[in-house]
């Protein structure tokens, strides 16, 4: 009996597989489904916030109607409820897509002026600051 | 006819913005005719008169639909909502590149016009800067962007106009942005005028502040209609993208903000006259950046409708040319200029310079974080730089230079001392603690929304103290303009971390009578029906929602619309505005069963990001109401001493 259920059951999963072949497919599941787990939901959220959406310009996955955004929700949306971290699913992306897919740039030979950069002005504008500063100090001693 | 009437007009007036130029230049040599000098207000004024002409020309074949013109025919249709159909003049490539220039020419004719107080060789010079200016973007427009090009056959009918574009929002962004953009033109003429005749000096300073903060005011406005529109038309809750193009707006807008505060010192004490000078170049530059950016088509995005690579390379030559040529007479020139008065550590001047590093190192890192993956791409590596980085790196510039804000407007010019402001800083203390705790009762929050509710209550706090001690009555304008903005800049500040911390948001599939809670408020979908517009249809998703605590139930009305022209389809959302925040949903389609697609979010208090915008405008609005006000007193009062001092006629 139990066997005749899980038979039917697998039935019953292949059944909508033609459907996978179609070229207009619905979206994925997880594409405008919310994870049941708020934390898991809220870290899927952050996490879509900083990908781009590869087909379209200067959108986020997040912020996106276009049909390949709705499937790189489902596919971060069911990678954190499967466990995995957001640097996790971030590096698989990556893997797949390349660095482009990541509106956080990491360090690397590329993009290491991004962040010496900032580090630079932050001591010219100290600099800057004090040396103004003593400059006009001086002649009121 | 009106279009060759539109193309005339523009060769004049760029004919008189060359003849500008040279004559001005010439002027400026020693032993120069006077009727050179005496030509260039005449000129300057006839050139604004041709460039609004020629707009105008454009605006009427918009209005009509004229379609034997090109530009109309690509860009407009018969079917367009009279509104859309003048607005699209300005939503292309040409037409708003014609506004552009019309609106430069304008403001030069203005100056000519009505600027009295500098020496007349200064403004020589400065309105043969503004000729400068106008002459490379009018040859621009003429040799590869002319709105006026007929057609060998009128088109039987009109492409059409993006359905994103058909918005009130976004018909009003660019114009008012535009008015900003190009008033800091007249602030770069005016440094490069006084560079050139060695003349910046408190008065000159005077003279160039009006400039600056209406420049400023209307960038404001710019960016927060700019910033609401992306916020309800493109449907994803979301106000700022960190888009290239939006940063092309920002940029421009934090250089005017450092120069509108150095200009203030400059005028008050005569202190950072060079550094005065280089925000002026910096700010119009950024302004053009931010032209060249969008307008070349270099970042593919919503707002970049001009694709053409020869276009982009005219305008980075007039950028080279324009800012290049700037950078040079500044370090020529510089030297020259003594540095002014001294100040001390604790005093309202080094808050101010504070004010101004922090400023244009946060300018550094969004030009860094705009540009960085196009030199990326140069050496073959394809960079993504957004929101993670931006909001990380730009807090650490930005969260110091709330902090001296809290303080500065309350420390005194030359030197302070710490003793004096020891009771303020407990207020402020106090303002900041009681909003940590607030915040943090409401769960796990972000450190940087923390630090946004933190530093928002002790803006909104420390920005009125200026105040105590007044008489309302008295105070002067300029101090309720700094009083005003700063106080928006708290209340945004609390809008933008209460919407990053405290959204909630549903995705869900609904059938008509399903109900979701969505923060405080419970949503029920009633019907789907068909509605139609007058060049749309549409599927209206009709919501009814109320809070727990019951209450009058409102409707709300997303719809998922399809233009006919061009076909396309565009989500409209509804938003429901209480003084608690907004309500607002989304239709994202029918899926299996009957059931709708549903986004919802309850924001609380997101509406404050905006108001807070409206307020620092308003606060701009005023303080250069306040000092024209003075200007006249002065002028006039020195008029009237002038005419007793002089002798009695016989």
């Amino acid at each position: 009996m139990t066997v005749m259920k899980w038979l039917a059951a697998a039935l019953l999963c292949i059944l909508p597989l033609p459907a996978a072949a179609q070229s207009a497919m619905p979206p994925a599941p997880l594409a405008d489904r919310q994870l049941d787990d708020p934390r898991l939901e809220a870290a899927a959220r952050e996490l879509m916030h900083t990908l781009r959406c590869v087909m379209c310009q200067g959108q986020s996955i997040a912020d996106s109607d276009a049909p390949m955004a709705g499937d790189m929700r489902h596919q971060v949306r069911s990678r954190i409820a499967a466990g995995e971290s957001a640097e996790d699913v971030r590096a698989w992306l990556k893997a797949r897509y390349g660095d482009y897919i990541s509106y956080q740039p990491e360090l690397n030979r590329v993009t290491w002026p991004l962040f010496a950069v900032p580090a630079l002005l932050l001591l010219f504008a100290a600099l800057v600051f004090f040396r103004r500063v003593r400059v006009a100090a001086k002649p009121r001693r | 006819m009106i279009a060759e009437i539109g193309l005339a007009a523009l060769w004049l007036a760029a004919a008189l913005a060359v003849f500008q130029l040279v004559a001005g230049g010439l002027s400026l040599r020693p032993g120069a005719p006077p009727v050179l000098g005496q030509s260039l207000r005449p000129l300057a004024v006839l050139q604004g008169g041709f460039a609004l002409l020629s707009f105008a020309a454009l605006l009427v074949l918009f209005a009509t639909t004229d379609l034997s013109v090109a530009l109309v025919a690509l860009n407009s249709h018969t079917a367009k909502p009279l509104l859309y159909k003048v607005t699209g003049a300005w939503g292309n490539h040409e037409g708003s590149m014609l506004l552009w220039v019309a609106t430069l020419a304008t403001s030069g004719a203005l100056i000519a016009a009505l600027e009295r107080r500098l020496p007349e060789r200064t403004m020589h010079a400065v309105l043969a800067a503004q000729g400068f200016v106008a002459s490379g973007f009018f040859a621009f427009l003429l040799f590869s962007s002319n709105p006026f090009t007929r057609l060998p056959m009128p088109a039987p009918e009109g492409v059409g106009l993006n359905p994103l574009l058909q918005d009130i929002g976004l018909a009003l962004h660019p114009p008012t942005l535009y008015l900003g953009y190009v008033g800091l033109s007249v602030a770069f003429s005016f440094a490069v005028g006084a560079l050139l005749t060695n003349a910046v000096t408190p008065q000159f300073a005077r003279v160039m502040r009006p400039w600056v903060l209406g420049a400023w005011v209307f960038l404001t406005l710019g960016i927060v209609a700019g910033s609401y529109w992306a916020y309800y038309e493109l449907g994803w809750g979301g106000w700022w993208f960190w888009d290239p193009v939006e940063n092309a707006s920002l940029m421009p807008w934090l250089a005017a903000t450092a120069l509108l505060h150095s200009v203030s010192v400059l005028a008050a004490r005569d202190a950072l006259r060079v550094w005065t000078i280089l925000l002026g170049v910096i700010a119009f530059s950024m302004s053009m950046v931010g032209t060249f950016l969008v307008r070349s088509g270099i970042l593919t995005s919503v707002h970049a409708f001009a694709v053409d690579p020869q276009r982009g390379a005219f305008i980075l030559a007039l950028l080279a040319l324009y800012i290049g040529g700037a950078l040079l007479l500044f370090a020529l020139r510089a030297g020259t200029i003594l540095e002014g008065k001294r100040f001390g550590l604790a005093s309202r001047e080094s808050a101010l310079v504070l004010n101004n590093i922090l400023l244009s190192a946060l300018l550094g890192i969004v030009l860094l974080g705009t540009l960085y993956p196009l030199f990326a791409e140069m050496v073959g590596a394809r960079v993504s730089v957004g929101p993670p980085y931006f909001n990380a790196v730009g807090a650490v510039f930005a969260l110091p230079m709330l902090a001296v804000m809290t303080i500065g407007p309350l420390l005194r010019w030359r030197s302070d001392t710490a003793r004096r402001l020891a009771r303020p800083l407990v207020a402020l203390s106090a303002a900041g603690l009681l909003a940590a705790v607030l915040a943090l009762l409401q769960g796990d929050i972000g450190l940087l929304p923390l630090s946004g509710f933190v530093l928002g209550a002790m803006l909104v706090v420390a920005s009125v103290l200026p105040l105590g001690g007044r008489s309302f009555r008295r105070t002067p304008l300029t101090v309720w303009g700094m009083v005003i903005a700063h106080f928006g800049i708290g209340v945004a500040l609390l809008g933008m971390a209460s919407d990053a911390a405290l959204t909630r948001e549903r995705l869900v599939a609904m059938a008509p009578g399903d109900a979701v809670t969505v923060g405080p408020w419970t949503v029920r979908l009633r019907e789907v029906m068909p509605v139609a517009g007058p060049n749309w249809t549409a599927t209206e998703v009709v919501l009814d929602a109320q809070t727990a605590a019951g209450g009058r139930t409102i409707t709300l009305r997303p719809q998922s619309r399809t233009f006919w022209a061009p076909v396309q389809q565009t989500t409209e959302s509804a938003l429901a505005s209480r003084w608690n925040g907004q309500l607002y949903a989304v239709s994202g389609g029918p899926v299996d069963g009957g059931r709708w697609q549903m986004r919802l979010w309850w924001k609380p208090f997101v509406t404050l990001i905006w108001l807070g915008g409206l307020l620092v405008a308003l606060g701009g609005a005023l303080s250069m109401a306040g000092h024209l006000r003075r200007d006249t007193v002065r002028r006039s009062a020195a008029r009237r001493i002038s005419r007793l001092a002089a002798p009695v006629p016989a």
